[in-house]
């Protein structure tokens, strides 16, 4: 492979500021950030359902088509496990796939694909074929789409080794960790989530990448850790700002990448605080929660003065209802309860 | 209103090199007159079958005395693999096998003893060295048939003159992957040759239960790909629609599917006994259209060949599989830092890091110090 491929960019470098009034939505920066390195790097193609002619399902797309031309805006045949797998060899062939599922849930047909070869594919060839492709889609519920439509994924995806996982929660980060996913050499899975594609919030417009494995202090406080990845960290950023109120100031952890996982700012909040609530979108058992309450067991046991304590969804199926579904997700309230359970 | 039929199909079967070794003068030319093969291409083909034969017939006894895992055995295979290999260009077009291809992959420069390391157990089989235009061996079950169309797919993007040329089984026809494949093939028209080995068997499973199509390659009709079923046992016929195939891919005519008509003459794997579900009559009725005879008996009627040959060529093919299987077996066990190494480009997450030089993960509670990192690097 001769062509062209753009160097990871110095992740030390400090990222612009938050602040300011650059205010645009979650999928205008992820959009941002794929046209952006497209235009550098001609061997980056999207590929997807609906993602030229129709501007993406959720319109994350949109114009995309008109700028790059329908060789690198690629509308597929509805071919989940297909599409994945021709991403496998695209990218072998080096290739820059950026991959759309619709929504991460229909990514279950293409199990084989995403979870045996991608990221395999360099460990079965002895280093001779890397699967540096980027897979994004829609993860969580998106709001009364019912079971088979609201998976997490990362739970099961996060398992398995050679991947790595990026989940923003904000449009800044949507467009800094993209950039970043896009330039790695391996395999991305990128979650985002329908709920949040509106989502606005400044957007700066230079070009910045968020390094992964390096989580983001949202709140500072020292009663109590609140780790969290993807949309509950708003929720938990609400949570602490109706705590500051009562007058108890947590540390608020986004994680911006499950895997790798920042352990060290997690145990360095711990080390401060003594007490952690991981709030986790996920079902409870043997989710990206228990792997972190775990690896602060084994590595800051002696930090803890309360036991660690998860926020998860509830252990059943998404619900379709809407009521039944707000129950079921973490929520501001939850959080808050769990927190003060920490406090005793 | 009438009915009226709005799609037709036919499969055209050809053979060239009859069971009697017959050739078939016209249909052994292109139609510019030049031969499908000369005499010399034969022989060189013929030898590659014949050694390819020897390993197999090593690797088996190997995997009885304990000296190797699970073996595929090619036999009565070797014509299809040797004449889809020869039709592919060395060094510009890509071979994406799953396991029976053996010769294929020799032929486009792999080194020999790769296949039986992997068979081995040794991942570095698979590594496959700079230059050889080939994926690794693909054991589950369809899923490179996508990575063929990928890379077709990389081709046409880049604008390049290569094809993608995948082989599968009759089993494999039944797997998702596979119409999903042939699908974004055809949909996208990239230059991907779709090589079935039609072998009668999926493990203990008849071709007449896998699919209740009557020929495989109808199934590439539905995809819209120009199709054929070939004598798969014929290297001539082989030869010849692959070449086509191949040829119409290059200039841009998008992917074909090939089903070759053939036979497993062996057990699936080592590790199975054929004789338990297949009636010995029928074993002994394709033993009779074993590919490597036809071409003997080909050769001799030319008379390029005879028995003198044919007994040092015996010598030789044994001689080189014993020594194909000697560098297999001198190579040292890996080091455990190749566990590490390839789970990630470069460079090694720390947590990894850790555990390649302990051994041990982070469950078990170690202490960072103790593995000469500093705490920060854990
Ligand atoms: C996805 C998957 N399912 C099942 C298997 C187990 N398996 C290995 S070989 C085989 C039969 C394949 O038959 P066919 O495609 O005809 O190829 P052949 O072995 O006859 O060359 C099966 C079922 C597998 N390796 N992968
Ligand atoms: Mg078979």
């Amino acid at each position: 492979m001769t062509q062209f491929a753009p160097p990871m960019p110095d992740l030390d470098r400090s990222l612009p500021s938050r602040e300011g009034d650059r205010v645009i939505q979650f999928r205008e920066a992820l959009r941002e950030a794929m046209s952006e390195e497209m235009r550098r790097d001609p061997r980056i193609f999207l590929m997807g359902e609906e993602v030229a002619e129709y501007n993406g399902a959720y319109k994350v797309s949109q114009g995309m088509l008109e700028e790059f031309g329908p060789k690198r805006i690629i509308d597929s045949p509805i071919s989940e496990n297909g599409f994945a797998g021709l991403a496998v060899g695209a990218a072998m062939y080096g290739l820059k796939p950026i991959i759309e599922f619709m929504s991460w849930s229909f990514s279950l047909v293409a199990a084989d694909q995403l979870l045996n070869n991608v990221p395999k594919m360099l460990y079965m060839s002895g280093g001779q074929w890397g699967c540096g492709a980027v897979f994004r889609g829609n993860d969580g519920a998106g709001g009364q789409l019912g079971s088979t439509h609201s998976w997490c994924v990362e739970g099961l995806y996060a398992n398995v080794p050679g991947v790595k996982i990026a989940i923003p929660s904000c449009p800044y980060d949507a467009k800094g960790l993209l950039k970043t996913a896009i330039r790695e050499k391996d395999p991305v899975f990128f979650l985002e989530s329908e709920r949040m594609l509106g989502d606005k919030a400044h957007v700066p417009s230079e070009e910045y990448y968020i390094p992964f494995g390096k989580a983001a202090l949202m709140r500072e406080g020292d009663a109590c850790t609140l780790v969290s990845f993807g949309r509950p960290v708003n929720f938990c950023i609400e949570a602490a700002d109706e705590l500051r109120g009562e007058g108890i100031e947590v540390d608020v952890l986004d994680m911006r990448t499950i895997r790798p996982l920042d352990i060290d700012s997690i145990l360095a909040s711990v080390g401060k605080t003594g007490r952690i609530v991981v709030v986790d979108q996920c079902w409870p058992f043997a989710s990206v929660a228990s792997e972190v309450v775990t690896q602060v067991c084994e590595r800051g046991f002696d930090l803890l003065d309360h036991q660690p304590v998860r926020v998860n969804s509830d252990d059943v199926p998404a619900p379709y209802a809407k009521n039944l579904e707000a129950e079921f997700l973490p929520n501001k309230t939850k959080i808050i309860a769990a927190v003060k359970k920490t406090l005793g | 209103m009438p009915v009226k039929n709005v799609y037709e199909a036919r499969i055209e079967h050809l053979q060239i090199l009859d069971e009697e070794a017959r050739l078939d003068e016209k249909l052994a030319k292109w139609p510019d007159g030049r031969p499908v093969l000369t005499d010399a291409e034969v022989l060189e083909l013929y030898q590659y079958m014949v050694r390819c034969r020897a390993v197999d017939d090593l690797a088996f006894k190997l995997q009885r005395s304990g000296r190797m895992g699970t073996y595929p055995q090619n036999r009565g295979q070797e014509a299809a693999a040797v004449g889809a290999g020869f039709a592919a260009k060395r060094g510009v077009d890509y071979l994406v096998p799953c396991y029976r291809e053996n010769a294929a992959l020799w032929m486009h420069g792999l080194p020999m003893h790769y296949v039986l390391l992997h068979w081995m157990g040794d991942e570095r089989g698979n590594q496959i060295p700079d230059g050889v235009c080939q994926t690794p061996l693909c054991i589950p079950i369809g899923t490179q048939m996508l990575h063929a169309t990928g890379i077709a797919w990389a081709f046409k993007m880049r604008k390049e003159a290569r094809v993608a040329i995948t082989f599968f089984g009759d089993g494999a026809t039944s797997e998702g992957d596979f119409h999903e494949a042939m699908n974004f093939a055809s949909a996208f028209q990239v230059p991907c040759v779709f090589f079935c080995q039609n072998n009668q068997w999926a493990i203990s499973v008849p071709r007449e239960s896998q699919t209740a199509s009557e020929t495989i390659a109808q199934k590439a009709v539905a995809y819209g790909m120009p199709t054929t079923q070939v004598d798969g046992n014929d290297l001539f016929a082989v030869v010849r629609a692959s070449t086509d195939a191949i040829e119409r891919a290059r200039a841009g005519g998008g992917p074909s599917f090939i089903e070759a008509v053939t036979y497993r003459l062996a057990d699936h794997t080592t590790a199975d006994d054929a004789r338990r579900y297949r009636d010995a009559k029928e074993v002994e009725a394709w033993q009779k259209r074993d590919p490597l005879i036809r071409l003997r008996s080909y050769l001799q009627a030319r008379k390029l060949w005879d028995d003198a040959k044919q007994a040092a060529l015996d010598d030789e093919a044994k001689a080189a599989a014993t020594e194909v299987v000697r560098t297999a077996e001198g190579i040292e066990a890996p080091s455990t830092d190749e566990m590490f190494d390839y789970t990630f480009a470069a460079p090694l997450p720390a947590e990894l890091e850790l555990q390649k030089r302990t051994l041990q993960t982070h469950s078990l509670g170690q202490d960072p110090a103790q593995a000469g990192l500093s705490a920060q690097q854990a």
